[in-house]
């Protein structure tokens, strides 16, 4: 049960999530109202998701198909008939006095997500609406609600306990969120709060047949969070049982200023939430055509690109698995390779553009870079118009301006200098300026080659043909 | 006046819709019954004006121009609309539901909305906020209920029609008290939108009016696909006024053995041998069926319904809309807020629902009730293969003494005993009169296999071709 390069001072992590994920749908999950993030408070509100009296809620189809998509992605099984419940709580932003979600019958049952060291076995992923938000701050005396987020569709995806590490648990995490950003369900944003995530955690001794008693940590809606929080509370567990303590069962809440987690509520005071099935929405059966016609609609996975793109552009395995890490970046490496040598580009995108996004905690597509104009900017490179070193600096100055890679070259005159005679001139002329370099070469001082190179490139401002500049030297120099 | 012949006289021009409405908001007004909660005089006479102007494009939908009371369940754009509570006294919906917009466009005219236990819990119209209705036949017994108001609106003679809601009676009880015509129709024939749940896997909206003819024609105007209602059915809806003329043939009608032994009033069986005698002259076979489940139907009813309306009035916490008490945090607000705004049945429904769904306790009452509902469910089927139509009682007793509840409250939820089991199996069920007593009308029900509207209506009707208790009035 245990992997022995996790147990820490004798003491077995194991670790479960529940993540969220806030589904990509035109409405929410059982109301006409628009799902989108951002607008003004309450403007995205239908009756049914001001819980009026005497409102009903229809299922979005749509909801269901994406959860269809997530289940095949996971290679789970697609349940024939879902139920939704009632989870009947009071909570101000909660407008019906219950969520509907699915207990016993959920979308999705029993899948796996390979971590490529280890498969993580998903429990189930189930359908449920999400609430409306609560704000403290805005007035001195009152509390306001916001229902816009009021029936946006979750899909909540519980994994088994098969996580070992906090390491793992961020492993776990990103993969989720490549599925469902690569599968379109989500866009993953976890600062936006369309991912978030609970973490179960509990601590046992390695040969134990027995897991320890769990604490669920709530709220941690960064990747950076999730190794913090768990780490954390693995730390906090170990110092409770170290000497002999016994861990309470509570939900604890992770204060990522703070850094630390605190107690929200014990066993004692957790809510009975009085599940039963919805009787406004009746029992769901998915057909094998549904399931088949979902299928067809679905986009190729990572798995499936990164083998792809290693076969169609000859890649290796690194280059194929991080030009397909994020679906935009494969999406970007597709449309620039339309026009360019696949293999220049791959190298150029994993390098220098992947640099610059780090550098700046930028996304491709907020930045100033295109396909079409990153293509110019290979096509210029393979076709000698300008040498690499030019190249980076062009690729800074699009990152800046967004000006056409042509338009830069011309206006900069950056060209790179290929003809003989040029070149020619510039070397003449720092033989000239440099009589005893060139003898002392010609005596045997082979290593004041790079010295005429680098003469020559200063004088072109680097803009001479670096193979074409090796050539003549050594011509002229014997 | 009957429904048939009212709609004739406007068909005819011999009365307008707005005489019709004038006529009955006058009834309204004098009403000393307790039937109302509202009365809308001024857009009921808009409407009425309306529909005289364009006499050519309503003259011949299956309401035209007659007045209509609804039941104050059904919310009502811009109209006040409170389930008989306090919680929602102050309460005005932006939408309508799919009941009464459908009544509109039938051609009814709406002039008042309709007195009722609180969200429809009571069979005597006695929990309502607004007080307690009066029996039109004798001023000191309830009119049943929990739709008393509509019952007595009609049985009244201030309006031909009017709608209600059936949970577990709701419509065939105080339309068997009050000495009118009642149907709950299949579960999923008549768009629950807009009608505030009580008990959502069980609610049922239906129509009142003096016979099954205007019970037909109300139901044809009610009765639609509604795509906003999940629970409602996609089958195409027939004409039931068409099919009050269709034959039928004989059928095999089931009496249900030894119920005589479930506590029914001894005047009540009596009305209840003579109409047997009344269905075998007509043709009609009496077939006796084992029905010893019956009674467990009560248990299981009193375990669901309170369940889901535990869940359902959880979104009336004083956040919203309706009725709030300020507090100056928000557990507060929402103890004292439903400490107030709900009556003590309510509350004591809430209590006993929140029970049963309780870790702990689910399983021996949530879970086993609906084991005991699949089984009525199942036997119905049986039964169904053997008869076309289960004909009995509606009610053990006639209409009883105000206030008999705060004595006796086991017996007013047994009241229900023998209307819950269509309700329990969604099954349509139609109450009509079928005796007089002691100053008092009598009524028994028929209860048929889903979606046999057409054959319930057309039976009732064929009964009351050669019946006259329908023509009693107060």
């Amino acid at each position: 049960m245990a992997q022995n390069d996790t147990v820490i001072n004798g003491w077995q992590p194991v670790i479960g999530l529940e993540v969220h994920v806030q589904l990509l749908t035109n409405t929410k999950l059982f109301s006409p109202a628009k799902n989108k993030f951002g607008e003004d408070a309450n403007s995205l509100v239908d009756l049914i998701d001001m819980g009026l009296p005497g409102v009903l809620p229809v299922l979005n189809e749509d909801a269901m198909n994406q959860g269809i998509k997530f289940g095949l992605a996971t290679s789970a099984k697609i349940s024939e008939t879902m139920i939704f419940d009632r989870k009947n709580y009071f909570y101000p932003d909660l407008p019906k006095g219950y969520q509907i979600t699915q207990l016993h019958y959920p979308i999705v049952k029993d899948g796996v997500v390979d971590l490529g060291y280890k498969k993580v076995r998903i429990h189930q992923a189930h359908l449920e609406e999400d609430a409306g938000k609560s704000m403290h701050d805005q007035y001195d005396a009152n509390s306001v609600i916001d229902l816009n987020r009021s029936g946006v569709p979750l899909l909540e995806i519980v994994s088994e306990p098969d996580l070992r590490s906090a390491q793992e648990a961020v492993d776990y995490l990103k993969k989720i969120h490549q599925i469902i950003t690569y599968l379109d369900i989500s866009d993953g944003n976890m600062s936006q709060g369309s991912m978030r995530c609970d973490a179960n955690v509990s601590l046992m001794r390695p040969d134990s047949k027995e897991y320890g008693t769990r604490a669920e940590i709530k709220n941690i809606n960064s990747f950076k969070f999730v190794e913090k929080a768990i780490n954390h509370e693995i730390k906090r567990q170990m110092k409770i049982l170290e000497v002999g303590g016994e861990i309470e069962q509570e939900t604890r809440l992770y204060d990522a200023v703070k850094d630390e987690t605190r107690s929200m509520r014990t066993k004692e005071f957790a809510n009975d939430y009085r599940y039963f099935p919805c009787p406004d929405l009746v029992p769901t059966h998915i057909s094998k055509e549904q399931i088949e016609h979902v299928k067809n609609t679905m986009d190729e996975l990572p798995e499936e690109k990164q083998k792809r793109f290693k076969d169609q552009y000859k890649l290796d395995d690194y280059d194929s698995k991080v030009l397909c890490a994020e679906k935009e970046t494969a999406k970007f490496y597709e449309e620039v390779v339309q026009k360019c040598d696949p293999q220049i580009a791959a190298k150029w995108i994993i390098g220098e553009l992947n640099a610059l996004l780090n550098k700046n905690e930028l996304s491709l597509k907020d930045s100033k870079i295109t396909s079409s104009n990153f293509a110019a900017l290979i096509l210029k490179i393979s076709d000698g118009t300008i040498s690499g070193k030019i190249a980076k600096d062009i690729l800074e100055d699009i990152w800046e301006s967004g000006n056409a890679v042509s338009d830069i070259i011309d206006s900069k005159n950056l060209k790179q200098i290929s003809d003989t005679g040029e070149i020619e001139k510039v070397i003449d002329e720092i033989f000239e300026n440099n009589k005893s370099q060139v003898e002392a070469y010609k005596s045997g001082k082979d290593k004041l080659f790079g010295f005429f190179v680098g003469q020559v490139m200063k004088a072109t401002q680097g803009k001479a043909n670096p193979g074409m500049v090796n050539q003549l030297l050594k011509d002229k120099l014997k | 006046m009957n429904f048939k012949e009212q709609r004739e006289n406007f068909r005819n021009k011999k009365i307008s819709a707005k005489e019709a409405v004038q006529e009955a908001l006058s009834k309204v007004e004098n009403d000393k019954l307790n039937i109302f909660i509202s009365n809308l005089r001024d857009s009921a006479e808009k409407r009425a004006e309306e529909i005289d102007s364009n006499f050519e494009k309503y003259k011949d939908k299956p309401l035209s121009g007659v007045p209509i009371a609804h039941k104050d369940i059904f919310c009502t754009e811009n109209i006040q609309t409170t389930c008989g509570s306090k919680m929602l006294s102050n309460f005005v919906p932006p939408y309508s539901s799919t009941v009464t917009k459908n009544c509109d466009e039938a051609g009814s005219v709406m002039i008042a909305k309709t007195n009722m236990d609180e969200f429809a819990m009571g069979s005597s119209n006695e929990t309502s906020f607004f007080g307690p209705v009066g029996n039109p036949w004798n001023d000191s017994l309830v009119p049943g209920g929990s739709s008393g108001g509509s019952a007595a609106c009609v049985a009244a003679n201030i309006t031909s029609i009017s709608t209600g809601t059936d949970t577990g009676g709701s419509i065939r009880q105080p339309a068997a008290l009050c000495g009118i015509t009642g149907m709950k129709p299949t579960y999923g024939l008549v768009s629950r939108w807009g009608m505030i749940a009580f008990c959502s896997s069980m609610d049922q909206a239906g129509p009142f009016a003096r016979d099954a003819f205007g019970c037909a024609a109300l139901l044809d105007a009610m009765a639609s696909y509604d795509a906003k209602d999940s629970t409602c059915s996609k089958r195409e809806v027939v004409n039931f006024e068409n099919a009050l003329a269709k034959d039928f043939g004989t059928l095999n009608i089931g009496i249900i053995k030894n119920i005589e032994e479930l506590g029914i009033n001894n005047d009540v069986l009596e009305a209840y041998e003579h109409s047997k005698s009344v269905l075998q002259q007509l043709g009609h076979t009496i077939k006796e069926i084992d029905f010893s489940e019956l009674s467990s139907g009560i248990c299981s009813y009193y375990v669901i319904a309170p369940a889901e309306c535990s869940s359902n009035l959880s979104r009336f916490d004083g956040v919203k809309y309706g009725y709030r008490s300020d507090q100056n945090n928000i557990s507060e607000l929402y103890m004292k807020t439903r400490s107030e705004g709900f009556g003590d049945e309510v509350k004591k429904r809430i209590l006993i629902g929140t029970h049963v769904l309780s870790a702990g306790f689910y399983d021996a009452y949530y879970l086993k009730a609906q084991q005991v509902r699949r089984m009525m469910k199942n036997k119905f089927e049986d039964i169904f293969k053997d008869v076309d139509l289960i004909f009995m009682p509606t009610t053990l007793d006639q209409a009883f003494e105000k206030n008999r509840k705060d004595s006796d409250p086991n017996r007013m939820y047994k009241e229900d005993l023998l209307t819950i089991p269509a309700n329990l199996a969604g099954l349509p069920a139609i109450s009509f009169p079928n005796g007089f007593k002691n100053n008092l009308p009598i009524g028994g029900q028929f209860v048929g296999n889903y979606f046999k509207e057409d054959l319930l209506l057309n039976t009732a009707n064929k009964i009351q071709e050669v019946t006259d208790w329908h023509k009693m009035t107060p």
